[in-house]
């Protein structure tokens, strides 16, 4: 990359050399287009926006709001695309688990007669227990897309495109099609809508869980034999690892991790909604390709995927504030995907070559 | 050529391995003495990966018996033979192309930091980078660096990789399935002269699959001929001749235009 500049290297010790030099390393880094894509959406959008209103405490609590639960839910697919894996019914899954959450919390946080009049005398135990039942139906769904995955041999495209119906399907069983109602206020008005320290608790659960996702999946064995699957199964199993079990997991994971989504979206809305979340997993699955996760497995960090949750959420509120025309956004953001992969691949290329 | 001892290390004896109708292995036997370089030849199909897959724990026989230092083993998984402390360099190498050479040579077998982390399975990447060059510069191999995935590797160096892995875990035997197959001359004999260290001064035992009698010549001690899943011959390769092992290797008396295969 720096080959230019490897002759007088010695000579020279200017400052403007060294500035070129960290500039070097930072260009080498993996996601550092990204960020300076991100950077440069934000600046543009700072200086057309009415007031430099885009940059605002309020407007970036409300990007990162937006973008909490997207967050979760990217950074669970962008872990099972490195292991050359994919979930489509992320989605459902997130309607499954808070449909089953909700009537849970409902039915034992008082009688009918008490809840339909927003009285609930056993609200703790109510959503103590609406919390445990949505994520372990969603533990239970990533469960069964891992088994029939891994053990099966169904490919994982076919497996969870069943998931993705089927669970939906029976959310709408459940509730008769209808969102959940009664949905105890407590929930809302404390986790769904609450801060701390000016950041939500949604935005919180976002940081945290995409922070142990990140350690996960950087720092540890779990995550270098999830690379190594990605890579070449075959070459995992001789090492030792156990694929099946290991590519269960990260299915079970995801599952977890969409159950969770779900309590999100029920304390932020106050309702299960049972049309929402169709877009999840194609929105989840371009965060993780615009940050740089190889579709065949083996490739992608966790701060490319976190960027690249960020852009789209960025550009549909710049385009809000500025006043663009919504139908835009999916133009703009189907562009990015596109060029973002390309210039990705660019970059490799010629890594590859010097 | 070499003073190999005459102990015996490892044995199979009449090993089946059936695929559908296809009869990959009609009892073949084999044995293997401490501290020698074992060729394995034979005609396309006539059973050497299966075999060796075997001894490597990938596949499990539908017969037969095997046994190391004298007590019979069953390997169920790779896993089980690694723990034996026999290593396998495959064909296809086996490494995760994405991963970089530190990170292949220790998948499976990972170092963990130290301290209540290492519980949560947290890595030591610098340990790993470490380790894998004083493995690299034991074998006299030279990569620029073992932070970069092997796919950007040549193909001289992936298959260096693969050796340098094996070696360096494996405590008992050291199985190559054609490990020259795909290389330059000079690479070819740097292989070779790796698998000779490996012996003499890990003090390994290797089977060495080869289609090349060349290099069967260059680098054994002794050498199994294997025909349509069974053993057909078993000599020192100072006491045979390129011509006895193809007549081994074909069933066919004349070798007669054959003799450059």
């Amino acid at each position: 990359m720096n080959i230019g500049t490897h002759g007088r290297a010695s000579s020279e010790h200017s400052p403007a050399k060294q500035l070129r030099e960290l500039a070097a390393r930072f260009f080498k880094l993996e996601s550092a287009l990204l960020v300076v894509i991100l950077g440069a959406m934000i600046v543009i959008f700072t200086i057309i926006s009415p007031s430099g209103e885009f940059f605002s405490s309020g407007n970036i609590r409300s990007i990162a709001l937006d973008t909490s639960e997207i967050l979760v839910l990217s950074a669970g697919e962008m872990l099972i695309i490195v292991a050359a894996g994919l979930d489509l019914s992320i989605g459902s899954i997130v309607v499954f688990s808070s449909v089953v959450g909700a009537k849970t919390l409902v039915a034992l946080s008082g009688s009918p007669a008490q809840v339909a009049q927003f009285t609930y005398p056993h609200l703790a135990l109510g959503i103590t227990a609406g919390v445990v039942v949505a994520v372990l139906a969603g533990l239970g769904w990533g469960t069964l897309n891992g088994l029939l995955t891994a053990k099966w041999g169904v490919p994982p495209f076919i497996v969870t495109r069943g998931t993705l119906s089927v669970a939906v399907g029976l959310a709408q069983v459940i509730t008769g099609g209808l969102n959940v109602p009664n949905i105890p206020p407590a929930l809302q008005n404390s986790y769904g809508s609450g801060q701390l320290f000016g950041i939500p608790w949604l935005v919180w659960t976002a940081i945290i869980v995409v922070g142990i996702l990140w350690i996960l999946l950087e720092l540890t064995r779990y995550g270098l034999h999830t690379y190594a699957i990605g890579a070449s199964p075959e070459a995992a199993r001789r090492a030792g690892i156990n694929v099946r079990l290991h590519t269960i997991s990260l299915y079970a994971l995801m599952g977890l991790l969409a159950g969770i989504v779900g309590i999100m979206d029920v304390a932020r809305f106050d309702t299960a909604s049972i049309f929402a979340h169709t877009q999840d997993n194609l929105t989840a699955i371009t965060a993780a390709v615009i940050g740089g996760t190889s579709l065949f497995g083996g490739r992608g960090r966790m701060l490319g995927t976190v960027i690249g949750a960020f852009i789209p959420a960025t550009l549909r509120n710049g385009f809000v504030l500025i006043g663009v025309e919504p139908f835009w956004q999916n133009v703009a953001i189907g562009s990015v995907l596109i060029t973002a992969v390309y210039i990705d691949q660019m970059r490799r290329r010629r890594a590859k070559i010097t | 050529m070499n003073p190999t001892s005459d102990k015996v290390l490892f044995s199979a004896r009449g090993i089946v391995k059936n695929y559908g109708h296809v009869q990959a292995l009609a009892g073949a036997d084999f044995e293997l003495r401490e501290h020698e370089i074992h060729a394995l030849v034979g005609d396309n199909g006539a059973g050497k990966s299966t075999l060796i897959k075997v001894f490597s724990g990938d596949i499990q026989p539908d017969e037969g018996v095997v046994e190391m230092n004298g007590r019979q083993v069953q390997f169920s998984s790779p896993r089980d033979a690694q723990v034996a402390g026999i290593e396998t360099v495959y064909q296809d190498l086996a490494l995760a192309s994405t991963l970089d050479t530190a990170m292949n040579i220790h998948l499976g077998r990972e170092l963990l930091v130290r301290g209540p982390l290492a519980k949560l399975g947290f890595i030591n990447r610098r340990a790993m980078q470490r380790n894998a060059a004083v493995q690299l510069k034991d074998l006299g191999i030279e990569l620029p660096s073992v932070a970069v995935p092997v796919a950007d590797l040549s193909g001289g160096q992936r298959q260096a990789v693969a050796v340098a892995r094996a070696s360096a875990w494996g405590r008992q035997i050291l199985i190559m399935d054609e490990p020259v197959a795909a290389l330059a001359p000079q690479q070819t004999e740097f292989v070779l002269s790796l698998m000779k260290r490996a012996r003499d001064e890990r003090g390994l035992a290797v089977i060495f699959i080869s289609h090349n009698l060349p290099h069967v010549f260059l680098a054994s001690d002794r050498v199994t001929v294997l025909r349509h899943g069974q053993t057909v011959l078993t000599k020192p390769t100072a006491e045979t001749d390129v011509e006895e092992l193809l007549r081994a290797m074909t069933g066919i008396m004349n070798t007669e235009g054959r003799a450059s295969a």
